[in-house]
Formats: C-alpha cells, structure tokens, sequence
C-alpha cells in the first residue's frame, strides 16, 4: 500500500545566460531558481495495482520515485508505504522494494552478471533456497541462462535491461518501481519486457509503478494511469479515462497524451 | 557481516584481473626505489654525521614504501565512484539496505588490498636479497613483526577513512578535481611519501608529526625499521588510533548530512 499525501519537493537551479562576462559575473552572484519538482502530489496505490505514471520530460516523476524509494527527502508532505516512511527508515524500507532506473546500471561491469546476483543475494541476506528459486524463476521467464555468465560490458542493451531487471526482484519486493525500462530498447525486447512484467504481477501480485513516454507500455501494463505534469498531479484515472477526454476521438495514444499535454499547457 | 565480505570480494577479485598493471607498477616501483636509495646513499656520503636515520633503516622504509605502495598511496582515487555521484548512478547504492559509507569503505580496503598482494612479495623478497646497508633489513624481535602489522592495519584504514572524506565531499562539490589536487599533493609530502619524515627540519617536523598524515605509512615503516622505539612506539599507535577515529566520525558526519539533503543528478 502507497499512500502519498500533500507532497511538495522543490530543488534549486542556477541560472546564468551565456558568454565569457556572464560567466565572470556568476563567480560573484550566482542566481538560482527554485523548481517545483512536486507541488501538492497525493495519490493512494494499492496493494498488487499496476499504475503508469506519464508526463513530458522534467514533470517530475523520477523525482517521485526518487522520493518513494527512499533516496530523497520531499520538502513536506506525508508518504507511506507498507507502514514505514521511505527516507526517514530507508534501509528497512528498501528490502520491500525493487527499482529499475532505466538510464542507469547496477551489474559490475567488468564481471559476469551471475556475480553481481550473488553480491545482491548477500546484501539483502537472502537465504540460499529462496535465492535459487527465485533465479531459476527469472531465468526462465526473462530467457537468463545464456547471458548470466557473461561480463554485463558485453550484454547488448536489451539483454541488459534484461538482467537489471532481474537484479531488481531477486529479493522478491513486493512492490516494484519502474523508470523508463524499455528505453532504448527493440521491439523484442519491449515486448519482452512488457510480458515480464505482467507475469510478474499475475503470479506475485507485485504492485508496479512505472514512468515511461512509450504509450504502448501504458497500454500492454497500466490499469490506472496517473498524469503528472509541471509538478501538479493533472489525472488519476484509467486507461478508457484518459482516452474519452480526447475530442474529437484521436487514433492513437500518443495522440490523446499529447493532446492532454495541450490541454493542460505542459 | 556476509554482505560486506561479498563485497569486499567482488572488488577484489575485480582488482586482480588487472595482470600487467601490476607487473608493470612493480618494474616502476622496484626503479624508484632503486633511484631514492642511491639519491640517499650520496646524501650519506657527503656528510653521514647529519643523517636522521641509519642507512639500513632508510633502505628498509623505502623498500617497505614501494612494496606496499597500493595500500597507502594518498592519490589513488577511484574514479567510479566520484562519477556515480556525478551522474547520480548513486541512486541504486542507495536503494540498498546497507549504509552506504560502510558499503564504501569495504570497497576502498579491497581495491587496495588487491593491488598490493599482487605487488608487494616481489618486491619485499628482491629487495631482501640486495646488499646491506641497501636491501630490507629485518627486525629479529616478533613483537616488532606483530606491531608494524597492527600499525600498519591501522595506517591503511586510516588511508581510507580519508579517502571516505573525499568522497562524501563531492556530494557538496560536484566536481573533485579541486579537492582532490589540493589534497593529493599535500597528504603526500605530510605523510612521508615524499621523503621519510625525520628529514624534516626539527620544528617543521614536530608539527607534521603531530597531522594525521604522519599516522599512516610514517609509522609502520619506520617502526619495522627500528627507527621507532620505546614509549615514541606506544605514541605513535595511539596517535594512529585517534587520527583514525576522527576521520571515520567526520566522514560518517559527512555522509548523513550529504544523504538528507542529497540531490541525484540527472533525470
């Protein structure tokens, strides 16, 4: 259960124009902008939910699940998941989690990825058999045994994906934040992935929360669809929600998002 | 207690892949020692009255120096882990139930630790065989073995408890060239890598001595030398110890206060 309320986050931007006389003038007053990453963001996520969460670049939604996992601390506002405030009691928060940042990596990269499982196996004290069982499980289902025992430098990007997918459920979370996992990636892959995911809440009830700008990602996961843009929640609601706001009827989903965008001027 | 001997592992085992940079560090280092024995030996023999240690102590100090260079080299840095701030690659460390400066520290001893048990017995058992007073002399005493490897334990953490400082620095500078070149260069001369510190000039020395670089390689080097004796022993372990302590505080201090008002870079 992900209960946020009233969440407000803000960072600090400097600013400067271009040019030598500007940049001179920056060593002695440096302007800064505050950016309201989250205004007033509240929405509730239950139990075994897969929720989509869109909105154009810089709206926000990493910020939100940088918060939800624990990693940064919202300027105000209340957040609970499964009882426990995710940075104030991070590192017991975190063994309930698993977070795909789909622009980053976690697999050492100059060692083969069976190695970097087993470093995770020890850090989050999973025992043996669970281990084993859930590695066979994800090698099954994300077609593993070849790639494992490969260096992760070596993987092409989809195998990769792949495997920090697999690197992020091995402790068998409960709940599973997704940022942008299928970036990059090739039809195969996508698909792939999307099967994956749907699987995965099928058999475990893992409840997932995932970012992305690939409208089809949102259609083959997301029962509920949050739109978040300039910081604000803008929609909660489901997919044929979203869809029916769009007039006069648009053909596809990039069009109605993008027409939302419009709408709500972000 | 698992998680942080997986880890050490993983960094280890990392660190001896790399065969022919330790081969190679090793020609240099066995050259440079060479090089700073023979600079030595013609300070020597213009005038051995103003020599601050016995030439079989310098030899042993320098030869114990290079061989165990890996462990106490002040700008060794690794660049993965300024960058994974840089970039806020950090996010996935910190999405992980284990602190992260310990998870960092672990790291740092293996990395090291890797490199010098590749470099240092080739060095150690060459340098044996060199004529005295040019080659490794060893102490006959075992409570000296057993001290200089207690002080050397506590010289290397002590290396990478600052190293932790610098490390935690960068979530409030971004950037680590600055830091990183200040202190490199100036770690390095106070910690007696540069030259041994009882060359020194009396007053300057009595200062350095008393900084927390003069607890690292200072002390064991020149305690297996026998150029450190009687109570100077006792001193020098436990100035080693509080040296050790305040940095492991400060860097600890660092981290919480960086990780509350931490900013992950990049979208």
């Amino acid at each position: 259960m992900i209960q946020v309320e009233h969440m407000n986050k803000t960072f600090k931007v400097t600013r400067r124009s271009a040019g030598f006389s500007n940049a001179v003038k920056a060593l002695f007053h440096k302007e800064t902008d505050t950016v309201h990453a989250l205004s007033d963001i509240s929405f509730s996520i239950g139990d075994g939910e897969m929720v989509g969460y869109i909105g154009p670049n810089g709206a926000g939604k990493s910020s939100t699940i940088k918060i939800l996992s624990g990693i940064l601390t919202p300027d105000n506002g209340t957040c609970l998941i499964n009882g426990r405030i995710p940075w104030k009691d991070r590192r017991e928060h975190v063994k309930d989690i698993g977070v795909v940042f789909g622009q980053r990596t976690q697999l050492w990269w100059d060692v083969p990825v069976i190695d970097s499982f087993e470093l995770l196996r020890d850090i989050y004290e999973i025992p043996r058999h669970q281990y084993l069982t859930t590695l066979e499980e994800l090698t099954d289902l994300l077609a593993l045994e070849e790639i494992i025992k490969t260096p992760a430098r070596q993987l092409s990007l989809g195998q990769r994906m792949r495997c920090e997918i697999a690197a992020s459920l091995l402790h068998t979370p409960k709940i599973l934040f997704l940022d942008e996992p299928t970036i990059g990636l090739d039809a195969v892959s996508k698909l792939a992935v999307r099967d994956f995911i749907r699987k995965l809440n099928r058999i475990h009830k893992t409840t997932v929360l995932l970012t992305t700008h690939d409208m089809q990602d949102i259609d083959a996961l997301a029962d509920r669809v949050l739109l978040i843009g300039k910081g604000r929640l803008l929609l909660d609601g489901t997919l044929s929600d979203l869809k029916s706001r769009c007039e006069p009827p648009c053909a596809t989903l990039d069009e109605i998002v993008a027409s939302l965008y419009r709408e709500f001027q972000i | 207690m698992k998680k942080y001997w997986s880890f050490f592992r993983i960094r280890f085992i990392r660190g001896l892949q790399y065969r022919t940079a330790a081969l190679s560090g090793m020609v240099t280092q066995f050259v440079w020692g060479s090089m700073e024995i023979l600079l030595f030996r013609a300070f020597y023999q213009a005038a051995p009255e103003n020599f601050p240690m016995t030439f079989e102590a310098l030899s042993t100090y320098v030869w114990l120096q290079q061989a165990f260079l890996a462990l106490y080299m002040v700008w060794f840095w690794e660049s993965e882990l300024f960058n994974s701030v840089a970039t806020g690659d950090v996010a996935y460390e910190l999405c992980r139930p284990v602190r992260l400066y310990d998870m960092w520290f672990v790291r740092g001893l293996a990395v090291r630790l890797s490199k010098a048990v590749l470099r240092c017995m080739p060095i150690l058992v060459f340098s044996w065989f060199l004529p005295a007073p040019y080659g490794l002399t060893l102490p006959g005493d075992v409570k000296i073995w057993a001290i200089t490897i207690l002080s050397m334990t506590l010289g290397l953490l002590l290396i990478v408890a600052f190293n932790m400082i610098v490390y935690m620095s960068v979530f409030y500078t971004v950037s680590p060239q600055g830091i990183k070149l200040f202190v490199t260069s100036l770690a390095e001369f106070l910690s007696g890598s540069v030259i041994p510190l009882p060359f020194l000039p009396n007053h300057v020395r009595a200062i350095v001595e008393l900084l927390p670089f003069a607890s690292a390689q200072n002390v064991p080097f020149r305690i297996f030398a026998g150029d450190i004796t009687g109570p100077d022993l006792t001193i020098s372990i436990l100035k080693q110890t509080f040296w050790l302590f305040a940095f492991v505080l400060i860097g600890r201090f660092l981290e919480k206060r960086a990780l509350k008002r931490v900013v992950i870079q990049g979208g």
